[in-house]
């Protein structure tokens, strides 16, 4: 289980779950991205992107690894298995491909596309483990879908229109 | 006019998507939830269309709302229907949806095995991404069961994406199924070499995972990774090797000693600071499993801590934090190299980081020794003062503790300065750690007799000083040091200069505001501490002070009688009479110091925590046999003999004590000093001082340095442990002195013999002589103290299960589940079913003689190894491979493992393995590429391992197309939607509708789930609900509520919202339906006010809702039913016209039963009640009837069931 939590990432607003391993209840999910939202938060900009695992995320084998880039905060969970710094690459990884896919990608894309980035880090991560980590192969993949869905739009709008 | 209406409203609804969805929610910030209300009830309005389209928007908006915390698991059927739909584009969001809400617990998620196997084989390579994502992440143990062997099918895809992404699920399907991975696994270490970096990758990860969690079985895959670490330029790929090396090393020290120097290279070589990093950390993983065997890395450390620092020293925080980080591995091992970067690490505490500061404690914690302890504490101390935030702080406490105290207080070399670094830590303003101090004093006090003097007048102290710090509420904490204060004073009164103040302050009013335990402590030590003023006073022949004294206590005590706590008043009522008795004897002028004091006789002394589990048994004694004649059979069931002897006899022992007399007491003295002087594991280097006799040469011996003791006494809560630091320094410097006399009268006696030994002779540690005489009295162990008691493991590890061996080779139980035509024919002839079985089969045997030949050729390979891997040959075998090491070991070692002889043959057995694989894969490529041009619809299902006989089955399926419908079905016809809630009342405010789930946890209990939905336009508030009793259901109600009492609903509802509420009844008897009735009472609120209502219900509990849907293997099904101790009963319902397949759903769903095994139109299911009854069926479908018959350990019960049964049957 490469990222024990996998990934929640988050907008200084709306915050929200980008989707893990564990199965957890609403409840539990919102409370774990309301305390890692205030962990998080507070911390400073100089300061290390390392949190030790409190107990709402699974123990101490597991860490919290974000990074900050202007509203967004990208938090990572992840266990022992991980390498520290190559998280932090994906999680970089993540973002440029977020902004390939959106072309310039912003706070307002995410929120509104949440399925989009979704599916992007369905390419990326699987099941709390790292799939790929070259964007290159991961927008190569999106984009085909992307025109698979175009392809099937096209026939399911057009009798639509018709009415 | 309707229909236009209709239609409109249908466009609206259609026209609000998930953008819509998220705009709203922003621009109603104020009524969120009510909105939200609203727009899930037009959810559900379009879940009833029929248009696949408007539900996949449906379900899209509801994974939004998912993720703002909002329960969706009712539309889990709907998500399923979109899951289904052949459109990739609908078919995405049914599966992200799934992917957000199902987990192990959701009931239809074996609706959908079937559904997925499809997509998993569908000839679009993105249907079958979408699948395996969307599996990944709510795979169960039938899913993993299902779809193990479609899913090592895709390992061999053409497509690399596919291939990667079956490779990668496999690690979930192995949790969650572990009969999988040995059948699995030749075609995962294959993977290993995949011309495709991304599947590589994959395969690296997934071993690597299962690696950690049972290293030793994957040892023999070394070579392999060694190969791939040199050849591989993917850090990911990389990072991810190096970390499983850290792993195996432990186990393989051989290992070790192969991995430095290309990884010492990498180290030099590369860039990415996370892969410098992982190397780094993978070095000191191996220089920790050498570092008993190997005599010199030096070299290596150096390069590492030498690499760490410069990490440490970057400005990047996060490179700060992995070096020190890493800096803690090595300092386990390697103390002295970290000793050297102290500065350093002192720099990191004052970083404004805490993760940071936190790791650069921790390193702290290693470093000390006795020469630096007391700068390190000073340093601490004054980041104490400056710390913001009591988290830290207390963090800091700790560790100043846990520094000092480490190793049986190996580094401190003056207690007094320890002590006063204690008083210190009291005047920390609401801290959690009060009773840590406590315990710290108590131990010092108790095990450095050397210090007592010394402790109890700084303790004295703290108890005038109590005021400072029990005054203020928010100390609470800290106030836990009067405790120990208390008890020292007490304890150790002889050493007490000024009892009679001391014994003052502990009877001050103010001491009733502190907790029961403390006051009870108090209580108890002023009455040894009066004992001894008593016997002073006595021997002095102060008769009217000891009156005196005797009155105070008369006076005060009283105050500690009135106390609420009971050990309190106890204690104070009971000493207060001895107190009083006391008096009326001193008045008749009788001596009773003496008989005083000697309540208190006798030396306590510090026991090991695990002393008592540890007490060897006696030789000669038999525990289990009985002492006296054994109690008749009739009584003895619930009686523990063992335990209430053990418990009687501690109690005697002690009970007895006091009554023993002196002449006694000191005879037994004798002898268990007697005891001790012949017990090895009891170390004292003094004769105890006994409290009767003060004067023996127990205080002399304390050689206090000669401080003036006047300034820290006087000033409380003033720094003192600093002077200590001066004091140290000056002594130490004397010590120095004084040795370096003695060196020079050695020198001049020996001549220069030593010169170089002792010019290089720096103060080390071992030249600091401790301040006091310091006999830290170790915590007493029983004689002949058992070896102590394994860590157990935690049994509920879920990668226990994987703790497989890999290398034996298959036996034919192993064999994935393979999903087959169920053809008469087969299932009687099961020699067809296993020829592969018989290919496997012969393999042992040729394993063996291949070994013996082994064990013969082994001389001969010893000579040639060197050469043959220098050639470049392959590696046959780990030992083969890893003896290339240096030499002089690699001879020894080899001998000396017979265990590498098992590991010996197996990569050829895997190679052999493989190459069949291979060969076997080719062909179904080739097959199914024929398939694929012939566009055979059959090319979806399923490819067994065994080429004959998938052959066979083709042509069978060519032949008899309408024979293929399977478990499950291939017919694309949906399944119709079915809510296991049912109506349970209904009124114009509210509608309840509710679900009984059987609870696994209690065999009595089930829990009824129901859902409230207000159908007003008021607000309905204080919803209560109850239920009348029958004798044998009853609802679970808080303790202390009568049967009469409601149960508050835990929410209130706005208009038009719905919420659900679970109560939980018990039940006693499951085996017959029941009905309880009910009111639901609440207020409803609108604008022109308030009013009662009721509604009532009659809550039917039917025999389906104690059954728990529980999955069941052929082979035990069948064992079930030969068992014999099932009564049968069958039923028989006319007039079906549903599929069979929806009619196994149905019964599934409605009734939680579980498909066993289906054959045609023929069906055996199986389910369990919450009391363990078995129930078994077997359905038969005829023209237009079916046939149900039953087993069950209840005959009632089974009825109950099938009456059930064919009611549902009949409705359809």
């Amino acid at each position: 289980m490469g990222l024990g939590g996998s990934c929640a990432g988050w907008l200084m607003q709306a915050p929200c779950w980008l989707g893990g391993d564990f199965s957890l209840s609403e409840d539990t999910q919102q409370q774990i991205i309301r305390e890692t939202f205030h962990l998080v938060s507070k911390r400073d900009e100089n300061v290390c992107n390392f949190l030790e695992g409190g107990l709402l995320i699974g123990g101490s084998d597991n860490k919290l690894i974000y990074r900050h880039y202007a509203t967004l905060y990208f938090v990572f969970c992840v266990d022992s298995s991980e390498s520290e710094l190559g998280i932090l690459d994906l999680i970089q990884v993540f973002v440029e491909t977020l902004d390939k896919c959106f072309e310039n990608v912003c706070e307002l894309d995410l929120i509104f596309h949440v399925d989009k980035v979704h599916n992007i880090l369905a390419e990326m991560v699987m099941g709390g483990m790292v799939l790929e980590t070259n964007m290159n192969e991961i927008v190569t993949q999106i984009d085909a879908q992307n025109k698979l869905e175009k392809s099937e739009t096209f026939i399911f709008q057009s009798p639509r229109q018709d009415r | 006019m309707a229909l236009k209406m209709v239609k409109g409203s249908i466009d609206r609804m259609f026209d609000k998507n998930l953008q819509d969805l998220v705009r709203g929610i922003r621009n109603h910030k104020e009524d969120e939830a009510k909105y939200i209300s609203q727009c899930i009830d037009e959810i559900k309005q379009e879940l009833k269309q029929d248009n696949i389209a408007v539900k996949a928007n449906a379900v899209c908006k509801l994974t939004y709302l998912q993720m703002l915390g909002y329960d969706i698991s009712w539309a889990a059927f709907n998500i399923i229907e979109v899951m289904s739909a052949s459109k990739f584009t609908f078919k995405r969001i049914g599966y992200l949806a799934a992917s957000q809400c199902f987990h192990e617990g959701t009931d239809v998620i074996m609706l959908t095995t079937n559904q997925i196997r499809k997509d998993l084989s569908s000839p679009n390579q993105y249907d079958t991404g979408v699948a395996l994502t969307g599996l990944s992440c709510f795979v169960t143990p039938d899913l993993a069961r299902d779809l193990a062997n479609d899913i090592m099918t895709l390992m061999s895809h053409t497509k690399p994406y596919i291939r990667k992404k079956a490779v990668l699920i496999m690690y979930k399907v192995f949790l969650k199924y572990p009969e999988s991975l040995r059948p699995a696994f030749p075609r995962l270490k294959e993977k290993l070499e995949d011309p495709d970096p991304g599947v590589q990758s994959a395969a690296v990860n997934v071993i690597c995972e299962l690696a950690r969690r049972n290293p030793k079985n994957y040892l023999s895959l070394a070579p392999l990774f060694f190969k791939l670490m040199t050849s591989s330029t993917n850090n990911w790929v990389l990072i991810k090797i190096i970390k499983l090396f850290g792993a195996l090393t432990p186990l393989e020290p051989r290992l070790g000693k192969k991995l430095i120097e290309p990884l010492t290279n990498l180290i030099h070589s590369t860039s990415a600071m996370s892969l410098l990093y992982e190397c780094v950390n993978t070095v000191i993983a191996v220089l920790i499993s050498l570092s008993s065997g190997m005599p010199n890395h030096s070299a290596s450390i150096q390069l590492c801590v030498q690499k760490l620092r410069i990490l440490i020293e970057d400005s990047d925080q996060n490179l700060k934090y992995l070096g020190l980080l890493a800096m803690s591995k090595i300092l386990k091992t390697h103390p002295k190299s970290v000793q050297s970067h102290k500065d350093l690490i002192l720099q990191c505490l004052d970083d404004k980081d805490e993760s940071i500061r936190l790791r650069a404690l921790d390193l702290l914690y290693g470093m000390v020794s006795k020469k630096n302890l007391m700068e390190i504490v000073k340093k601490l101390m004054i980041h104490v003062d400056k710390a913001e935030g009591t988290t830290y702080r207390d963090e800091l406490l700790t560790k100043i503790i846990d520094i000092c105290s480490q190793s049986n207080y190996q580094y401190i070399t003056n207690f007094e300065w320890y002590i006063s670094i204690l008083v210190e830590l009291t005047r920390l303003e609401g801290t959690r750690h009060g009773h840590l101090i406590a315990a710290q004093m108590l131990d010092v006090a108790i095990r450095v007799k050397a210090i007592r003097k010394f402790a109890v007048s700084q303790m004295a102290m703290l108890l005038d000083n109590a005021h400072l710090i029990a005054s203020n509420t928010q100390r609470n904490g800290i106030c836990e040091v009067l405790y120990a204060a208390a008890w020292i004073c007490g304890e150790f009164s002889e050493h007490l200069e000024e009892s009679n103040q001391t014994l003052e302050a502990m009877l001050r009013p103010k001491v009733t505001t502190l907790p029961g335990h403390i006051q009870a402590v108090y209580v108890q030590n002023m009455v040894k501490l009066y004992a001894s003023i008593l016997q002073q006073k006595e021997q002095s022949g102060e008769k009217e002070a000891a009156q005196e004294i005797t009155q105070l206590m008369v006076d005060r005590l009283p105050q500690f009688v009135q106390s609420a706590d009971l050990e309190v008043q106890e204690r104070a009522s009971c000493i207060l009479q001895l107190i009083k008795y006391i008096q009326k004897l001193q008045i008749k002028e009788v001596p009773v110091a003496e008989e005083v004091i000697a309540l208190f006789a006798g030396e306590l002394n510090p026991v090991a925590p695990k002393a008592q589990k540890k007490v060897p048994v006696p030789e000669g004694l038999d525990l289990d046999a009985w002492i006296n004649a054994p109690p008749s059979d009739s009584e003895s069931e619930d009686e523990k003999p063992k335990t209430i002897f053990h418990d009687e006899e501690q109690r005697h022992s002690r009970h007895r004590q006091p009554e023993i007399d002196e002449e006694e007491l000191a005879r037994r003295r004798e002898v268990r000093k007697q005891e001790q002087a012949n017990n090895p594991f009891y170390i004292k280097s003094s004769p105890s001082p006994q409290k009767q006799y003060q004067d023996t040469p127990g205080v002399e011996h304390i050689p206090v340095v000669q401080i003036d003791l006047s300034v820290p006494l006087k000033v409380p809560g003033m720094p003192m442990s600093d002077q200590y630091v001066k004091l140290e320094e000056e002594r130490r410097h004397k010590q120095k002195l004084e040795k370096d006399k003695k060196k020079k009268k050695q020198k001049k006696e020996k001549k220069g013999k030593h010169r170089r030994h002792n010019s290089l002779h720096t103060e080390s540690d071992e030249d600091i002589a401790p301040a006091q005489h310091v006999d830290i009295i170790t915590e007493e162990m029983p004689e002949n103290a058992l070896p102590s008691d394994e860590d157990d493991k935690d049994p509920n590890d879920p990668y226990k299960a994987l703790d497989i061996d890999l290398d034996k080779p298959l036996a034919d139980s192993e064999k994935l589940p393979v999903q087959r035509h169920r053809n008469a024919e087969n299932l009687k002839s099961p020699d067809t079913e296993a020829p592969l079985v018989g290919k496997k089969s012969k393999k042992p045997k040729k394993k063996e003689k291949k070994h013996k030949e082994k064990e013969r050729e082994k001389e001969k390979k010893k000579e040639k190894e060197k050469k043959v891997t220098e050639e470049g040959k392959k590696g046959e075998d780990l030992d083969f491979w890893l003896s290339t090491a240096p030499p002089p070991s690699s001879i020894t070692q080899t001998q000396s493992e017979p265990e590498g002889s098992t590991v010996l043959a197996e990569p050829e057995e895997n190679e052999d393995a493989k190459k069949e694989e291979q060969e076997e894969d080719n062909d179904e490529g080739k097959k199914s590429s024929k398939h694929r041009k012939k566009k055979h619809k059959k090319e979806k299902e399923e490819k067994s391992k065994d080429k004959k006989k998938s052959k066979k089955k083709h042509h069978h399926s060519e032949e008899e197309p309408a024979e293929s419908v399977q478990n499950g079905t291939l017919d694309d016809e949906p399944l119709p939607p079915m809510s296991s809630y049912c109506l349970l009342a209904e009124n114009s405010y509210v509608k309840m509708t509710y679900d009984i789930q059987g609870n696994l946890q209690n065999d009595s209990q089930v829990t009824v789930s129901v859902i409230f939905e207000n159908k007003s336009a008021s607000f309905l508030k204080s919803m209560e609900l109850n239920v009348l009793d029958s004798l044998n259901a009853k609802m679970l109600r808080p303790e202390g509520s009568s049967v009469h009492d409601g149960i508050p609903v835990p929410f209130q509802l706005p208009p038009g919202i719905s919420n659900e509420a679970q109560f939980v009844f018990t039940l006693q008897s499951i085996v017959m339906a029941q009905k309880l009735k009910g009111t639901l009472s609440f207020i409803v609120k609108n604008d022109e006010g308030s009013t009662h209502e009721k509604l009532d219900f009659k809550l039917h509990f039917s025999c389906a809702s104690y059954l728990i849907t529980t999955p069941c293997y052929s082979d035990a099904f069948a064992k079930l039913l030969e068992s014999g101790d099932l009564h049968m009963s069958s039923i028989k319902v006319d007039g079906i016209s549903i599929s069979f397949q929806h009619l196994l759903a149905k019964i599934c769903f409605y009734h939680h039963f579980s498909v066993v095994e289906r054959v045609d139109s023929c069906a055996s299911m199986y389910s369990r009640s919450i009391q363990g009854h078995h129930v078994c069926l077997l359905v038969k479908k005829g023209e237009n009837s079916v046939s149900v018959d039953g087993k069950c350990n209840d005959s009632t019960l089974l009825s109950n069931l099938l009456d059930e049964m064919k009611e549902t049957l009949s409705k359809c």
